[in-house]
């Protein structure tokens, strides 16, 4: 025990303590819906994405290329000089295979997550997305991936009218 | 006016457990009443409270701090909540700190609470907003996916290995078996239980990180013309410092944590530290996951980038080692009540300092410790520094 301590306060509950109608308990659920405005520079990028295109923007003082695309450096604290478009390819910066949901349930095929660093960007500046159309043990940190879109009439203007990226196809 | 110098004279704290039957306002008043009867102050003593405390949505209640204010001792008292994420426990005593400081306020206490179990079916979705709501959340991420790719990046760019890794869970566990309020400790833990233990998102599994937690953490801070007059043996805070990197966390290096540098380095300033390898003897950075601890040493210079794994190899952060790192057990041990695992570690020092952590205690009357917590969206960093020496 730490020395002239104690006892510790707390006191620690059970499943058991549940189902044996120790303790009583109130359940409740909010109600919480949301609309969100995309702003100037995310809505610049949204139409990008419905046109096929992956937006980045390029602050002349840093002269950092930022993605997604922002009104202002956040470094330089100044407006953003210019949204430049960006190739839909990029590098896996990391990834994961991950198998369990957002409450810790299983999945048997893990998803994929990953940062990709896009092509056109800074050294280090990607997004977030998943990878796609690959074996998840082939997988590696370096792998070169482009976008695989979905049919421009089904795109929303929303960051998942990329399905996934997916390996580049190596041409001979 | 000159900066006060500030002292921390006394500590408490509620065990750490899965679930509580105690209310968030009843931890809270635990931990508050036993850091007042640690140095026999009531209080009306108290000039002022602080208040740790992380999302409103794990509780479902809105303006948390002013429904926690009761259990704080707040009651008719200067009052406030801060909160940045993860890193929440630490800079609340920050904040208690400049309070005192100033020269506002004399004695100032400060309290952190979260009870996590009231969210269900999982802690982890009251999390899920962290992420962006138009360029991420569409893919339906969860948490653990921040984790898992940065801990990726880690190994990856350094070319550290799962064991090395799962190293620092088995010490932090196992420093836990001592700890009288610990969720998860465990005397006989080996690396190979976390190597195998169920894989959630690659590289991150199970055992890598630390159990959702209810409980709360308090200590009590006076100014230096007080302190003594409450304790023969006040703990003195030498440095703190604070710093955000950008909330674009995928415009940034995931292997090394330079926020967590620059709050170090500010704090280091302050305590005139210039060698923190030789002049911090004791270490509590954050570990909510195992790899954290590492990249957290890295970050605060106490060792060379990609070399924290080798120092825990080699027995350096052992609570008997040169330098030993969570000898509290830690988030992964201790368990992981967001804010109050952060103030646990200020308490921790507080109580390693003036030699009371009991099983605990690390050998060879440590003079210098250094808390640090990390959060928001991998993006903060919070340190304290504290000593048995007052700054001069």
């Amino acid at each position: 025990m730490t020395a002239n301590l104690g006892p510790f306060p707390g006191t620690a509950l059970s499943e058991k303590d549940f189902e044996q109608d120790k303790v009583l308990y109130l359940h409740d659920e909010v109600d919480a819906r949301f609309a969100w405005d995309t702003g100037v520079a995310v809505g610049a990028y949204l139409a990008g994405l419905r046109r096929g295109e992956i937006l980045g923007a390029r602050c002349n003082e840093c002269e950092r290329t930022v993605v997604p695309p922002r009104a202002f450096c956040e470094r330089c604290f100044r407006p953003m000089d210019s949204y430049v478009p960006l190739a839909d390819r990029g590098t896996v910066n990391t990834f994961s295979l991950c198998y369990v949901t957002w409450d810790v349930r299983r999945i048997e095929q893990p998803e994929i997550p990953a940062v990709i660093e896009i092509e056109g960007a800074s050294e280090l500046h990607g997004i977030m997305h998943k990878l796609g159309e690959v074996e998840p043990e082939r997988v590696t940190v370096g792998m070169r991936v482009q976008a695989v879109w979905k049919p421009a009439e089904e795109r929303q203007g929303a960051i998942t009218d990329i399905r996934y990226f997916k390996p580049v196809e190596e041409t001979q | 006016m000159g900066k006060r110098n500030v002292a921390v004279v006394g500590a408490g704290m509620t065990r750490f457990v899965r679930r509580a039957q105690d209310s968030p306002k009843e931890l809270a008043w635990q931990a508050a009443r036993m850091a007042l009867e640690s140095c026999e102050l009531t209080i009306d003593d108290v000039d002022a409270v602080c208040m740790g405390t992380a999302p409103d949505a794990f509780d479902g209640v809105h303006r948390k701090g002013e429904y926690l204010s009761d259990g704080a001792g707040a009651w008719g008292k200067p009052y406030m909540r801060s909160y940045v994420g993860g890193g929440t426990g630490v800079f609340a005593a920050i904040q208690g700190w400049y309070h005192v400081a100033s020269g506002m306020f004399d004695t100032v206490l400060v309290v952190c609470e979260e009870k996590m179990s009231t969210y269900y079916p999982h802690a982890q979705a009251a999390f899920l907003t962290i992420f962006d709501h138009t360029t991420e959340r569409p893919l339906k991420p969860n948490l653990l996916w921040i984790f898992a790719l940065e801990m990726k990046r880690y190994m990856e760019t350094y070319g550290i290995s799962a064991e090395d890794i799962a190293r620092v869970a088995v010490k932090n566990k196992r420093n836990a078996a001592g700890h009288p309020c610990a969720l998860l400790g465990d005397p006989d833990i080996t690396v190979e239980d976390v190597l195998n233990s169920e894989m959630l998102a690659s590289p991150v599994r199970r055992l890598d990180v630390s159990p959702v937690s209810d409980g709360a953490v308090a200590i009590v801070l006076t100014s230096n013309d007080k302190a003594s007059g409450v304790t023969e043996h006040p703990v003195w805070i030498q440095g703190v410092g604070w710093n955000l990197d950008t909330a674009y966390w995928t415009n940034r290096d995931l292997a090394y944590p330079e926020y967590v540098e620059n709050a170090a380095r500010d704090a280091y300033a302050m305590a005139g530290v210039t060698e923190p390898r030789k002049q911090i003897h004791i270490v509590e950075p954050y570990d909510p996951f195992d790899y954290k601890e590492l990249h957290h040493l890295e970050g605060l210079q106490l060792a060379d980038r990609g070399g924290a794994p080798q120092l825990v190899a080699d027995g350096v952060t052992e609570r008997t080692g040169n330098m030993p790192v969570c000898p509290s057990g830690g988030l992964l041990g201790v368990g992981n009540p967001i804010a109050a695992a952060g103030l646990m570690k200020i308490a921790e020092l507080f109580w390693q300092l003036r030699g009371e952590a009991g099983e605990r205690q690390v050998p060879g009357q440590p003079e210098r410790g250094l808390a640090q917590a990390w959060g928001d969206l991998m993006q903060v960093g919070t340190v304290v520094i504290m000593g048995n020496e007052e700054a001069s």
